[in-house]
């Protein structure tokens, strides 16, 4: 290994008095050579953000500060450098990408002139010059029509274009070191593997050191050069990428790998069909299109288009897309939360689409939704017991007998039975999925619809959900609607997989054959961007 | 492209104020239906008492006498034409008198609007700056202070103060109509006669302004774009002025809309105790001698110039906010 050039040495960094732990970077060492990616690895909480930002001296001061070690970057101690020393190497030397792209750009601002500003704060070029390097820049990261995009606002691009502005803006002075925070987390999969090909490219050609921030073993597979895995602010491991991922070390690096889903599939239990617990014919669903009283027509948006899909009874079907492609407007529709516009909606053979909210009403509880954000989805005024018991109670059923099921429900996904008196602020984001979960079974319902319902948990929180779902499938023989935009995920619980695309759904059977065979371009696009798809574990 | 989506947008909204408007007159007129005693009653009672029979007269001369609906339909249909009636208390067309009485409201307002959306802004900039020093605690005190004192009370004690002890400012009126001033003199006589009503009315709003302005600033720092600027290099100033300021102003502009609503109704006590002749002491004299058609014209107007402000906000809103689209 060359000489690193950035050091960071026994670095502590202390949390406020009120937080749970007292330091949120516990004596972390670590060095990036030149040229190399190196990915840190770990859960949230695991003080891997805010060892980045303490090294761009961009901690939310005066709370979270910097209380030992040292940051060591061409030649000086960033801890000890002055703020105009400071600004000079912000910028300049090191520079940061963020996960959000949406937020991390000032709404009010075009995309050119957030980017010009770093040539105005660092340079002494004139507004001409100025204006040719971003043009410049923006070709560089593969931006459609570079000499337009400048004059754009970030909510007119899209969310991989604005990321790819965001690596523009990161590369405009050729710094030493790029500080990447999750920066491809809230991208789509096919995104995700455009901008992960950008980033190595341009650090392959700018010779770029990158300290890459994720909670992804599947991109570390993808990007790494190294691998550092961190729990609770302390290094857990260290090591070459090939070796960490093949053969870990510490127990919590063994844990952490073995809870990402592989991307074998799953086989199908039973070559029989049961009858469809859900079966859609040519729905559709279109928003929009109706004129304004001064105004022309509006826009229309043909959010579901003739899909045709089966549930059969007791499996469980993926339906797996990325954002925009009408996966969550199908879901609404079949939970009788907007109203198909054609098309029907059978459950357990029964032709609901079309009904008014009072004929719907004892067909209700047949679906139920588990939700994607565990945080927003729970009443935080109401008891564990009120949530789960809530809908049985209003359906006749007796109180004590509905808290009595709840007690009861909970012990089922592995919650103790006293919750019931306990808010769910008091719970953790799995714990409180499992809640979600005790919540939608109290309603005996023929269908669960799944909401990603994962996407917002750790790595190894994920797994002990998507075991429970399955184990609760099979001892309660539900079925499930599982919407996922992660291949792994589906493959890993769900017996058929639909892929769906601009509201229509293009591919869909057996899991083991659409990853075997994957017959539209789009599926195989997919199954091509999941990230670190070449690593098996 | 744009400047012509705009302009469409602002036709538009000028259509959709139409029946907005006439709405409103319809509504008011109704309403004045429901209180008690009219024009006759009161022209009766000033006299020293009538029989019935004039009283019955007067309602026949001024078409008091007709069914409420048939009133309605004629004052609408003469409003359609811009023709407000005849003022009987004032022996005038009411819209020469409104256009009399509505200068010196519209100056009050203006100046007003300027004095705390302007000095509002800046105390919150400044005590978002400063946050957590004595210097922001001392505006954000004030800013309380301001907030919590009745409009009429803060008139009193400023007359009190800066009139009586002080004989800094007048104690009322517009100017002073025995001095006949001309050209810049009377610019000046009037502006001196406006300090204390502009500060009595525009107080509260002030110091609303400037928590609001404050709480946005403090709270748009903490997002992530103004970390992805810090780590660009930039200095805090340049972070506060090109960044964090302009997305900080928008709520302060929805508020300012809002205010404008607000201003015609505060107008009314501030133009009594100061004795400012605009269009809220007109109406404050209006509804006491059963004045209906001024009463009317008063309210029409009104309307007009909220709707009127409040495409003025919305334009100011789009020309801010690149976010929000006018073809919608």
């Amino acid at each position: 290994m060359s000489a690193p050039i950035l050091r960071i040495e026994d670095l502590r960094v202390a949390l406020p008095a009120w937080s749970d732990r007292p330091l949120a970077v516990d004596g972390v060492s670590l060095a990036i050579a030149r040229n190399e990616i190196l990915c840190v690895v770990g859960e949230s909480g695991s003080g891997k953000s805010v060892m980045a930002k303490a090294v761009l001296g961009l901690l939310p001061a005066p709370h979270v500060r910097v209380v030992g070690g040292a940051i060591h970057f061409e030649g000086r101690d960033l801890l000890r450098a002055e703020e105009e020393e400071m600004r000079e190497v912000r910028g300049g030397r090191i520079s940061m990408i963020f996960q959000e792209p949406m937020v991390a750009l000032n709404p009010l601002m075009k995309v050119g002139a957030q980017t010009d500003e770093i040539f105005r704060v660092h340079t002494d070029l004139d507004a001409p010059a100025r204006r040719q390097r971003v043009v410049e820049l923006f070709s560089d990261v593969h931006l459609p029509d570079p000499e337009r995009i400048p004059d754009s606002y970030p909510h007119e691009l899209s969310g991989g274009q604005r990321q790819r502005v965001m690596i523009a803006m990161a590369l405009a002075l050729e710094p030493a070191l790029i500080i990447a925070d999750e920066p491809t987390t809230a991208l789509d999969v096919t995104t995700q593997a455009q901008i992960l090909t950008l980033l190595k490219e341009l650090q392959g050609r700018h010779g770029t050191a990158v300290l890459f921030i994720t909670h992804d073993f599947g991109v570390v597979a993808e990007v790494a050069d190294r691998v550092v895995v961190m729990r609770n602010g302390r290094l857990v491991e260290t090591g070459a990428t090939g070796e960490v991922l093949r053969a870990p070390q510490a127990d919590y690096t063994k844990a952490l790998v073995a809870a990402v889903p592989s991307l074998h599939p799953r086989h199908a239990s039973a070559p029989d069909q049961p009858a469809p617990a859900l079966a859609l014919r040519g729905l559709n669903k279109v928003y929009g299109g109706r004129a304004g009283l001064f105004g022309g027509p509006g826009r229309r948006v043909h959010a579901v288009r003739d899909v045709d899909l089966e549930v059969p009874r007791g499996r469980s079907v993926a339906l797996v897309g990325e954002s925009g492609s009408g996966k969550s407007t199908l879901a609404r529709c079949v939970v009788g939360l907007e109203r198909a516009d054609g098309g029907d909606i059978r459950l357990d053979g029964e032709n609901i689409a079309g009904f008014s909210r009072r004929q719907l009403k004892p067909y209700r509880h047949l679906v139920q939704m588990v939700f994607q954000d565990p945080f927003a989805s729970l009443n935080p005024r109401h008891r564990v017991g009120d949530i789960i018991a809530l809908g049985p109670t209003l359906r006749g059923t007796p109180k004590r007998e509905a808290w009595d099921r709840a007690r009861e429900l909970l012990g089922m996904v592995g919650l103790q039975p006293e919750a019931v008196g306990r808010y769910p602020h008091e719970f953790s984001g799995g714990q409180r999925q499992r809640i979600g979960i005790a919540r939608a079974l109290a309603m005996e319902p023929a269908l669960i619809l799944a909401d990603e319902p994962v996407s917002a948990l750790d790595v190894s929180v994920q797994k002990q959900v998507l075991d429970l779902l399955d184990d609760l499938r099979q001892s309660l023989g539900l079925s499930m609607l599982f919407i996922t935009h992660d291949l792994r995920v589906a493959a890993h619980v769900c017996e058929e997989i639909a892929v769906m695309r601009h509201g229509a759904i293009v591919e869909r059977g057996p899991t083991s054959e659409i990853f075997a065979d994957p017959r539209h371009e789009y599926t195989r696009q997919l199954l091509d961007s999941v990230p670190g798809k070449g690593w098996e574990h | 492209m744009t400047g012509l989506r705009l302009l469409r947008y602002i036709v538009r909204r000028l259509l959709q104020a139409v029946p907005v408007i006439l709405g409103v007159t319809v509504l008011c007129f109704l309403l004045l239906q429901l209180a008690p005693g009219d024009l006759a009653e009161v022209l009766a009672g000033e006299s020293g008492g009538a029989s019935a029979e004039y009283i019955q007269d007067l309602r026949a001369r001024y078409g008091l006498d007709k069914p409420v609906l048939v009133q309605l339909g004629v004052y609408v249909k003469n409003v359609i034409f811009f023709d407000l009636g005849f003022s009987f208390r004032h022996s005038a067309n009411v819209s020469d008198l409104l256009l009399e009485r509505m200068m010196p409201t519209l100056l009050l307002m203006g100046t007003t609007l300027v004095l705390s959306v302007g000095v509002g802004a800046l105390s919150g900039l400044f005590a978002a700056i400063w946050v957590r020093t004595w210097r922001d605690h001392i505006i954000s005190l004030g800013a309380i202070v301001a907030y919590a004192t009745p409009l009429f009370w803060v008139g009193l004690m400023l007359i009190l103060v800066f009139s009586v002890w002080l004989d800094w400012f007048p104690t009322s009126g517009m100017e002073n109509v025995v001095m006949f001033h001309e050209g810049w003199d009377r610019v000046v006589d009037i502006a001196h006669h406006l300090v204390l009503p502009a500060i009595t009315l525009s107080l509260f709003y002030l110091a609303l302004y400037a928590r609001l302005m404050r709480a946005t600033m403090l709270e748009q720092r903490g997002l992530d774009y103004v970390t992805t600027a810090k780590a660009k290099g930039l200095t805090e100033r340049q972070i506060t002025f090109r960044h964090v300021l302009r997305n900080a102003l928008l709520p302060v502009v929805t508020m300012a809309g809002v205010q404008v609503g607000a201003l015609l109704g505060g107008s009314v006590v501030v133009e009594s105790v100061f004795a400012w002749p605009g269009l809220g002491q007109l109406a404050f004299e209006a509804l006491f001698s059963r004045d209906f058609n001024l009463l009317l014209g008063i309210f029409f107007i009104s309307a007009c110039l909220v709707v009127f402000v409040n495409i003025v906000v919305d334009v100011i809103y789009v020309l801010l906010d690149p976010r929000i689209r006018v073809d919608e």
